[in-house]
């Protein structure tokens, strides 16, 4: 097998007294779905943060493919090809949902004052190439969706808010992508909706690898290869979902010991 | 009638009915006929509001921005023509025309990056002081000298913005507060800058023309020399407008709001948060510094109680009142702030009480100000007609 494309070796994030990471060991291979699931407090989303940037850990390293991005700012982070969502929407409401997808997609956008205030038909031309672009990455979502491209996103339901958001992450084409709990706030019809159209826009994307943090068991057993899961921050066990479900471990830890 | 007789009809109404409102409101002394001219104003925004042509003119604009641009200006020129002899008018049009330009510079700075600056005035007042520096000690021509004192102003700040890189909210506004509060004690201290005195600027000098000599045009027309000043301080306006507009419509305004909106999630995305900061920070104090270098030449005199923190929050009130973010906002809020007060001398003393209470009543009843900020359409619209 090939080097993994994520690997994070004893990531330890520590706040205050409390430890959210104990010496994390975790490897994502190329194309890969790799689950992980835990109860609330054991660290999965801490993990994110710690990869992204967000959080510095207080020990081990993450690299990205053969890059060290142990400590990186989160802009490093995003340039080494990483994109991730959030648990609680941070989506820019007021803004258009054009504008939250060219929020993703920022690193190739044309930033220079010249190019932007007075180079206004070169301006025209890569705007209007965005738009196709956008245009087409949402209707692989939702057609009605993609024709709401201009609609503030405030005025968008949840599940649709979702989809934003999951296609502002893969607008800028990441090696990796994070999905923090897709699923909040949603029907399980909207959930199994949106999963669908998920798995539909990743075949188009066969060497993206994804790690999905969710509690909703049913779509970590249909969407993932691998599972791995946390208990106070530590690894309890890992492997395909039958087994990791099987595991006498992870039954403790979710439903408390008798 | 057809939809297009109908557009340009709502859009002559909305020229003249602008124009004759400005001419009448900077004009009128007479305090009944204020009195009168409130009450009208009130009565025709409604009018304009329920007969539709307010949403008439929004969508002509949008889609024809350069031709209400053209006209926009054509009507300053009319209202700066038909009062060209009336001194104090022309002076408080100059200084609408200034102040909007500083507060577009700080729409740059706080509706759009969300760095709120309650420093507006001294960043003004840098301006001028770089002003009267450059003007009576170097040979620099005053044409230049204009977008030299917004530099300076734009550098100052960026010494400034490293504090406030490093708080955010409440904090970042404190910072900005105690900057203003330096600012003018600095100027009270310092013999060099005049102390409490302040100093004396020359009139703009251009190609050996003083702004300050009347402007004749054959044997009829004479007119204030505040009418050059008019004339300078609109274009700058309009420069302003121009370039702020542009950012706004383009990935820069994009980035801006960003920032503003959530650091976390755009961090994420790879915005460098710093990087878009110190830019609308030092773009908007420019701005508010090249407005301050014609003030002080317009004025010819300068002194720190000009660059009070009261200045600032009138400022920031402005910008607020306009509609946050929204640069066509800005103008009528200027102008209703600006000369209100300056229009209300009936009532003496109470007359900032009453312009107090109109501040707070436009954001209770309107809390995204009068015009609020409509969502960015990078181009206008191709016309579906």
């Amino acid at each position: 097998m090939s080097a993994p494309v994520l690997q994070a070796r004893g990531l330890t994030v520590r706040f205050g007294g409390l430890t959210a990471l104990n010496a994390l060991d975790l490897a994502l291979e190329e194309g890969e779905i790799l689950g992980l699931i835990g109860p609330n407090g054991s660290g999965k989303t801490t993990f994110f943060n710690a990869v992204t940037g967000l959080y510095k850990p207080a020990a081990g390293t993450v690299e990205v493919g053969e890059r060290n991005v142990t400590g990186a700012s989160p802009q490093q982070v995003c340039a080494a090809g990483i994109a991730r969502t959030f648990q609680r929407s941070r989506l820019c409401l007021p803004l258009s949902v054009f504008d939250n997808l060219m929020v993703g997609n920022h690193r190739r956008l044309r930033l220079g004052l010249w190019a932007n205030l007075v180079q206004r038909s070169v301006l025209r031309h890569e705007y209007d190439e965005n738009v196709t672009v956008a245009h087409g990455l949402l209707a692989t979502f939702s057609a009605p969706l993609a024709q709401r491209l201009f609609d503030p996103v405030s005025a968008l339901p949840m599940i649709d808010r979702r989809r934003v958001e999951i296609c502002r992450a893969l607008i800028g084409r990441p090696r990796i992508l994070l999905l923090d709990e897709p699923s909040a706030g949603m029907t399980h019809d909207e959930t199994r909706e949106l999963m669908d159209d998920l798995l539909a826009a990743r075949s188009q994307l066969p060497s993206l690898s994804i790690i999905l943090i969710e509690h909703e068991m049913g779509l970590i057993e249909r969407a993932t290869q691998r599972c791995a899961v946390l208990n106070y921050g530590e690894k309890i066990c890992e492997g395909p979902y039958r087994d990791v479900a099987a595991n006498e471990q992870v039954r403790k830890a979710y439903l408390g010991e008798d | 009638m057809g939809e297009r007789a109908k557009t340009g009809l709502s859009i002559a109404a909305a020229v003249i009915a602008g124009g004759a409102f400005a001419i009448l409101f900077l004009e009128l002394e007479a305090q009944w006929a204020v009195a009168v001219l409130a009450a009208a104003t009130v009565a025709g925004l409604a009018a304009f509001r329920f007969s539709g042509a307010n949403a008439r003119i929004d969508r002509a604009a949008a889609r024809h921005p350069r031709a209400a641009f053209a006209l926009a200006l054509a009507t300053v020129a009319v209202v700066a023509a038909v009062l060209h002899e009336a001194h104090f008018a022309l002076l408080m049009l100059a200084t609408v025309a200034l102040y909007t330009t500083t507060c577009f510079g700080l729409t740059l700075q706080f509706g759009h990056a969300g760095i709120v600056n309650f420093a507006g005035a001294a960043f003004f007042g840098i301006g001028c002081y770089a002003t009267a520096i450059l003007t009576t000690h170097t040979a620099i021509p005053h044409l230049l000298v204009i977008p030299l004192a917004g530099l300076v102003a734009a550098l100052i700040g960026s010494i400034l913005i490293l504090p406030i890189l490093r708080t955010r909210g409440h904090y970042a506004a404190l910072i900005t507060i105690a900057f203003g509060i330096l600012f003018k004690t600095f100027l009270e201290v310092n013999d060099a800058l005049g102390g409490p005195q302040g100093l004396k600027v020359p009139a703009l000098d251009l190609f050996g023309w003083s702004f300050n000599d009347p402007i004749r045009i054959g044997e009829e027309f004479e007119g204030s020399f505040y009418l050059n000043y008019v004339i300078l301080s609109v274009a700058l306006a309009a420069l302003a407008w121009v370039i702020v507009n542009r950012v706004e419509k383009s990935w820069l305004g994009l980035s801006f709001d960003a920032v503003r909106l959530d650091e976390t999630a755009a961090s994420v995305f790879g915005i460098d948060i710093a990087r878009w900061k110190i830019l609308a920070f030092s773009l908007g104090n420019l701005l508010a510094g090249m407005a301050g270098a014609v003030y002080a030449m317009m004025t010819g005199f300068i002194a720190p109680t000009s660059f009070t923190f009261g200045d600032s929050l009138i400022l920031v009130s402005i910008v607020i009142l306009g509609g946050l973010g929204n640069l066509l906002g800005v103008i009528p809020a200027a102008l209703l702030l600006l000369v209100l007060p300056e229009k209300l001398q009936m009532i003496q003393e109470y007359r900032f009480l009453l312009y107090a209470v109109l501040v707070i009543a436009i954001l209770l009843f309107r809390p995204h100000g009068l015009l609020p900020r409509r969502l960015r359409a990078y181009f206008p619209a191709k016309d579906a007609a």
